[in-house]
């Protein structure tokens, strides 16, 4: 996780002004039409009303015991209000950013093209109108200090654009028409010059709305995993309940009459509520995370497919590679100096202002501590680098340097391939080999050497991908260049496999062979011509500096556009899923101990001999638990403060580690399920202790 | 405990070891419809089967197709058992004379039958004529265990095909499970019981004279035939209604061996069978491992209890070395008698060679408990595997997720409808034990029947209820069922424990089938490892124990503690 993407939405985990407006929307929440979504949580609010329905009844008729069923009453309302709080405080972040993103959607007036088919520069005839009207096909014009009125290609023109409003990045992009950097977005500014821009967005629903209606969790629905996870609650609670209710008529017959208030508080400690009360709370915190991240998703399904991934498709390009190939080593044919071949190379790419160009200047000034002669009182003749001529060079006086593709320097210097010498022809072919490119150098018609130009694999790469492979997942390097360079550079980035030569279509054949294969695939891509990929990928990430037909075919849009995030998003996905599982595991556990608390309590009498204090199955009582009426009322508290206390733990997540699926299992299982065996016993005990010094119970 | 009986309980279980994976093979073989040893004979029989009955081998059901054939087969099983039931004192072999099952008694002894329970309400003995015995109840034993086979078949088919509909043929399975498994292996162990001198006769009785030269009757039949089908087929329906403590059904300690051993064989090798139907034969053998480790912890402790004894027996006076004795057989010895008690409860079996209602608490505890369970260390044939697979599913669900990765099982992801109906099914069994069990606690109608009160009375009711929905079959004989109260309320939990459970069950078999089969990778979460069968161990206690705590303390629990307090019930 790159630290800029980090403090550019960073909010602190606990904001104070978040947490005053969730504990006011916890109690909003408590509203049964919108509890009814959380089957679990709906339960606990019905009996808490039946168990403050029996406190009144006892505290007006003067029967009972209203302190301790006022109380437990009061906790379970906790309950209830602790779960409508995790989600309210979760909400409240996204809600935070929203509210930042709708301050830069200001009602705008567009410049309308009156004929859309208009393309005579920025003097066409235009019609103010009201951004909201602008429909789809519309063209409006955008010049420099307008606001773009709406998502939108750029049919003509060029202008830098400040996109800071959703990438928090500052720095202008260049939008052009035509081409992968055609799109524009709708609330970012133009700085220079002009565009014309086809609208593609209907009015409500441009990349902001929609990024707006997503982080305040307006358009939240359950996601598949997430939905799986609530039958699988509710049908526990279903099996408490008859648990519960049955105990009735099971203690009758041994003539225990169990109190109402005794078998709702069992009922709930009993039902899931910890991951009942958390469920919306993490998966609102997952999509969070995405977007703290700058990543965008058009649904919770995507995230969740995200942890899911068996394959993941990089471009070498920018993800693997740096984007430009750097030189690395300068081969000096024999009978020639290495500094000198150094000194030729570094003149003639003086002038060259490709990254090549430069990196052949870095080597050389830094290998070899050459500086950079002052050129200007030779008064030299700058021959640049074209595409036709691929050559660059300088004539100083009588010194003629040049350097470039080798073709073009044998053909420069009137040499067929094989006239070449011998050192210099098995030089060039080393380098080819190895996916390198080779550049030749000449003097004065002589060859001096090659220089060889090398794609730079990033730095770390390589253990990332061993991470990912430890985790299961299959990189694919997915690459224009021939099978051989290809390999060369597959081999020292680690990847598992690479795809060479790669057209559109073949990446869309190979997206679909590994999904016959049974294997989830998640690519980014940017260009029109990776739509199709995109669309296909089960989990497809665009850039946002990508064209709208790439946007649109994704289920993720990165602001910041960098690729190697995609390592990142699947995290993310397996982080929200290990948090529904372990506080799941811990929830279930947490049930033993309850047992033991709340069942000798409630059977203290049963089959207890006249004159003693308390009957058989109070022996079960291994806790030693002050009383009956403090071991229900500390077990109910328990509840209560375990979900408070794991809210931190549902917004940050559970902690992933690039370990295999059975290291990551058995760790987690310890944690979660021997200690939310262990956790409660421990909770409960120091709770009755307070209940007891307070005489609470 | 002693070392001698540990190393019987471990020849038993290392007999059933080693018998499970040729049979579990020969199974996969059978069912994949693949040419074995006896393909030669049985081949045309079968043939002429399908060509009798219209079926076309070939043509394949959808899980609804399927389920619906097992519901009105089943359908028919009962009409035509109860009309049997209802009319003997009408039908030939009936030397004793018997007169007509009474209807409560007829509807409680045919689903009974019919579900693979054989609860028995009555004594056989006393109540049914040969023919019932024969064409009735002997039939149900192999068609109600073919039924359980073809489903789990059904089951296994889901998870061992990708993108599919079909799970095969019913009335296909249902033939080669009977013709080529049930029928030879019965045969077989039918020679060996009656060489251990288990009677096979249509006589009614004999008369003997005992040493006080008083004139006794003894009661005959074709006992060692249905003996090896109850005990194969894990229907546990006794001849007598003593069961397998009866000298006649069990006479020594090789036919107690042998009716171990058959109770649990057809069980393991199913799951051996759905690890190599499914491609993963260690699958089958995690799967076996995780329902062992339950079962000896279950011998364990009904062999600890029994031989600690009961404290109360001590203090009077009693030698407490033999232990427990009450309702024991010398002749199988404690050993012997604890690992009958696990297994025929792990199962879904209900054979008895000890009375459970005369164990120790603790000890009556455990089988209880295993019942309760669901029916799957390793189960019923059939239903156990079927069981054990939800259990599977859910362990994977809850815990796989921990491993951040959609659960799957092999290979197949689980969702929100394999969750649902799994929980569906799950739900039926609190439902009907503590659900009747709870109106029975308090109904007097269903108190009467009661041999004991207090705890033990409770334990009365609820094992009741346990081994009819759990399909088992076996009873804390103290409870005087025969009423109809009894008789209706354990009939419809019998019926909710075998349908209630296998329509959801299907279901997830029919979405199974359709899904892709996704690869496995290092982000897996392995299911054949020590991992995968300590958490599947894990699951089956806490999310099939948790909910059955509460009732069981107020059952042996709470009866424990009041023994060592020194009082009885």
């Amino acid at each position: 996780m790159s630290a800029k993407s980090e403090t550019k939405h960073a909010l602190a985990l606990f904001d104070a002004a978040i947490l005053r407006q969730a504990a006011l929307d916890a109690f909003r929440k408590l509203s049964p039409t919108q509890l009814m979504r959380n089957p679990v949580i709906f339960v606990t609010e019905v009996v808490a009303a039946l168990a403050t329905f029996l406190f009144v009844r006892d505290l007006v008729n003067g029967t009972g015991t209203p302190f301790f069923s006022g109380q437990i009453a009061a906790w379970l309302w906790f309950t209830v209000l602790f779960a409508t709080f995790a989600e309210a405080v979760a909400e409240g972040r996204g809600k935070a950013q929203a509210a930042t993103l709708k301050a830069t959607r200001s009602d705008t007036l567009a410049k309308r093209l009156l004929d859309p088919a208009d393309r005579r520069g920025a003097g066409a005839k235009v019609q103010m109108v009201q951004a909201t009207d602008l429909r789809p096909g519309d063209v409006v014009l955008v010049e420099a200090g307008d606001l773009i009125p709406s998502d939108g290609d750029i049919v003509e023109g060029v202008a830098s654009v400040n996109e800071s409003a959703i990438t928090g990045e500052s720095a202008p992009v260049i939008r052009e028409a035509g081409g992968d950097r055609s799109a524009v977005t709708g609330g970012t500014m133009v700085l220079s010059d002009w565009i014309k821009v086809r609208i593609t967005a209907e009015p409500g629903e441009t990349f902001i709305d929609r990024m707006i209606r997503l982080v305040e969790g307006a358009e939240r629905q359950k996601t598949p995993n997430e939905l799986a996870l609530s039958v699988l609650l509710t049908g526990l609670t279903l099996i408490f309940l008859i648990a519960v209710v049955t105990l009735y008529g099971l203690a009758a017959y041994t003539n225990t009459t169990l109190s109402v208030v005794v078998l709702v508080a069992l009922l709930v400690t009993l039902i899931p509520t910890t991951i009942g009360g958390l469920l919306s709370a993490i998966g609102i915190a997952g999509m969070d995370r995405l977007i703290r991240f700058n990543v965008l998703a058009t649904s919770g399904r995507a995230v969740e497919a995200a942890g899911d991934v068996d394959t993941l498709l990089l471009d070498k390009t920018g993800t693997i590679t740096f984007g430009n190939r750097m030189a690395s080593e300068f081969v000096a044919l024999p009978g020639v100096d290495q500094r000198k071949l150094a000194e030729a190379a570094l003149l003639a790419s003086l002038a060259d202002e490709t990254p090549e160009g430069r990196s052949i200047v870095a080597l050389a000034k830094g290998d070899f501590r050459l500086t950079e002669p002052d050129l200007t009182v030779h008064n030299p003749t700058v021959i640049p680098f074209t595409a036709q001529t691929r050559i660059s060079g300088v004539d100083i006086g009588e010194r003629q340097v040049r350097k470039g593709a080798v073709d073009a320097v044998l053909r420069f210097l009137g040499l067929a391939p094989d006239q070449a010498p011998h050192e210099f022809r098995t030089a060039v072919d080393r380098i080819s080999r190895t996916g390198g490119t080779p550049l030749a150098v000449a003097e004065n018609g002589t060859l001096l050497g090659v220089i060889h130009l090398k794609d730079v694999v990033k730095p770390g790469i390589r253990e990332r991908f061993a991470a990912l492979r430890s985790m299961g997942i299959k990189t694919v390097m997915i690459t224009g260049d021939n099978p051989l360079t290809a390999a060369a550079i597959a081999t020292e980035a680690g990847v598992d496999d690479f795809l060479a030569e790669a057209t559109p279509e073949d990446k869309l054949k190979f997206i679909r062979k590994e999904q016959t294969g049974g294997r989830l695939v998640a690519m980014c891509g940017d260009g029109t011509n990776d739509a199709p990929a995109l669309a296909q990928a089960d989990v497809g990430v665009a850039m946002q500096t990508g064209t709208q037909a790439a946007r649109e075919a994704g289920n993720m849009v990165d602001l910041d556009s960098d690729p190697t995030k995609l390592i990142e998003i699947v995290e993310i996905g397996k982080q929200l899923l290990m948090t529904r599982g372990s506080l799941t595991t811990f929830s279930i556990a947490n049930d033993v101990a309850k047992y033991f608390a709340i069942l000798p309590a409630i059977f203290v009498a049963t089959y207890r001999d006249a004159g003693t204090a308390t009957g058989p199955l109070f022996q079960l009582n291994f806790m030693h638990l002050t009383s009956p009426t403090s071991a229900i009322l500390s077990a109910v508290i328990f509840n209560a403060l375990v979900i408070i206390a794991l809210i931190p733990l549902a917004l940050k997540g559970v902690r992933y580690r690039a370990v295999g699926a059975a290291a990551l299992l058995s760790r987690n299982l310890v944690i979660y399920g021997l200690g939310g065996i262990i956790a409660p016993f421990v909770g409960i005990k120091l709770i009755d202790l307070v209940v007891a010094a307070l005489h609470l119970a | 405990m002693t070392l001698i009986g540990w190393l019987q309980i471990g020849l038993v279980l290392g007999l059933v070891l080693v018998t499970a994976r040729p049979l579990g093979l020969y199974m996969a073989a059978v069912f994949e419809g693949r040419r074995t040893w006896l393909s030669p004979v049985l081949g045309p029989l079968e043939h002429g089967f399908y060509a009798l009955a219209g079926v076309k081998a070939d043509k394949e059901q959808s899980w609804l197709g399927y389920t619906l054939a097992v519901l009105v087969f089943s359908a028919l099983g009962f009409a035509s058992l109860y009309a049997i039931l209802r009319c003997q004192a009408y039908l030939p072999l009936n030397p004793q004379g018997f007169d007509n099952v009474p209807p409560d008694l007829a509807f409680n002894t045919a689903i009974s039958f019919l579900t693979n329970t054989n609860w028995q309400a009555y004594s056989g003995e006393t109540t049914m004529s040969h023919l019932t015995q024969m064409a009735g109840l002997a039939v149900h034993n192999f068609l109600s265990a073919a039924t359980g086979i073809a489903l789990a078949l059904a089951v296994t088919r889901a998870f061992a095909r990708a993108s599919a509909s079909t799970l095969g043929n019913f009335w296909v399975d249902l033939t080669r499970t009977t013709l080529y498994v049930l029928i030879p292996l019965s045969i077989v162990v039918a020679i060996l019981f009656v060489a251990s001198g288990v009677p096979q006769t249509l006589l009614a009785s004999v008369d003997a004279t005992t040493l006080d030269g008083a004139k006794q009757t003894i009661a005959m039949g074709p006992m060692a035939s249905q003996e090896a089908i109850k005990q194969l087929g894990t229907n546990g329906g006794g001849f007598f209604n003593a069961n397998a403590a009866h000298p006649f059904e069990n006479p020594n300690a090789f036919s107690n061996v042998l009716q171990i051993w058959s109770m649990l064989v057809i069980s393991s090798a199913l799951i051996i069978a759905f690890g190599k139907m499914v491609g993963s034969e260690r699958q089958g053998w995690a799967l076996l491992t995780s329902v062992g480790v339950i079962l000896i912890a279950g011998v364990a402790i009904v062999y600890w209890s029994e031989t600690a004894g009961n404290p109360i027996l001590t203090s009077l006076g009693l030698d407490p070395s033999a232990g427990n004795l009450e309702g024991k057989e010398i002749r199988f010895g404690q050993a012997l008698s604890a690992l009958y008690v696990a297994v025929t409860t792990g199962l879904s079996c209900g054979a008895v060679n000890a009375m459970h209602d005369s164990l120790t608490p603790l000890g009556g505890l455990v089988p209880m408990f295993l019942i309760q369970l669901g029916e799957v260390l390793p189960g019923g044939v059939g239903s156990g595997l079927y069981g054990l697979i939800v259990f599977a599913i859910l362990s994977v669900f809850i815990a796989g997720l921990m491993v951040g990765r959609t659960p799957e099982f092999l290979g197949k992801k689980i969702e929100a409808r394999e969750i649902k109906l799994a929980m569906l099914a799950v739900l039926i069994l609190p439902l009907a034990i503590l659900g009747f069990a709870a109106v029975a606690a308090v109904l007097p109608a269903a108190l009467t029947s009661l041999a004991n009160n207090g705890p033990h009375g409770l334990s009365e009711i609820l094992y009741a209820y346990s081994s009819a929905t759990g399909n088992n079959g076996s009873a804390f004989a103290g409870l005087s069922a025969a009423t109809p109260w009894w008789n209706t309320t354990l009939g419809i939990a019998m019926v909710m424990g075998r349908f209630g459970y296998v329509v959801p069950v299907m279901a997830i078999a029919g979405s199974i089938v359709t899904k892709k089969k996704a690869a496995a990778s290092a982000g897996t979460f392995p299911t054949d490892r020590a991992l995968f069968i300590g958490l599947l161990v894990g699951v089956i206690l806490i999310v099939g124990g948790l909910q059955f705590f509460p009732a069981l303390a107020l059952g042996p629990i709470v009866e424990h503690f009041l023994m060592l307090s020194g009082k009885t019930f």
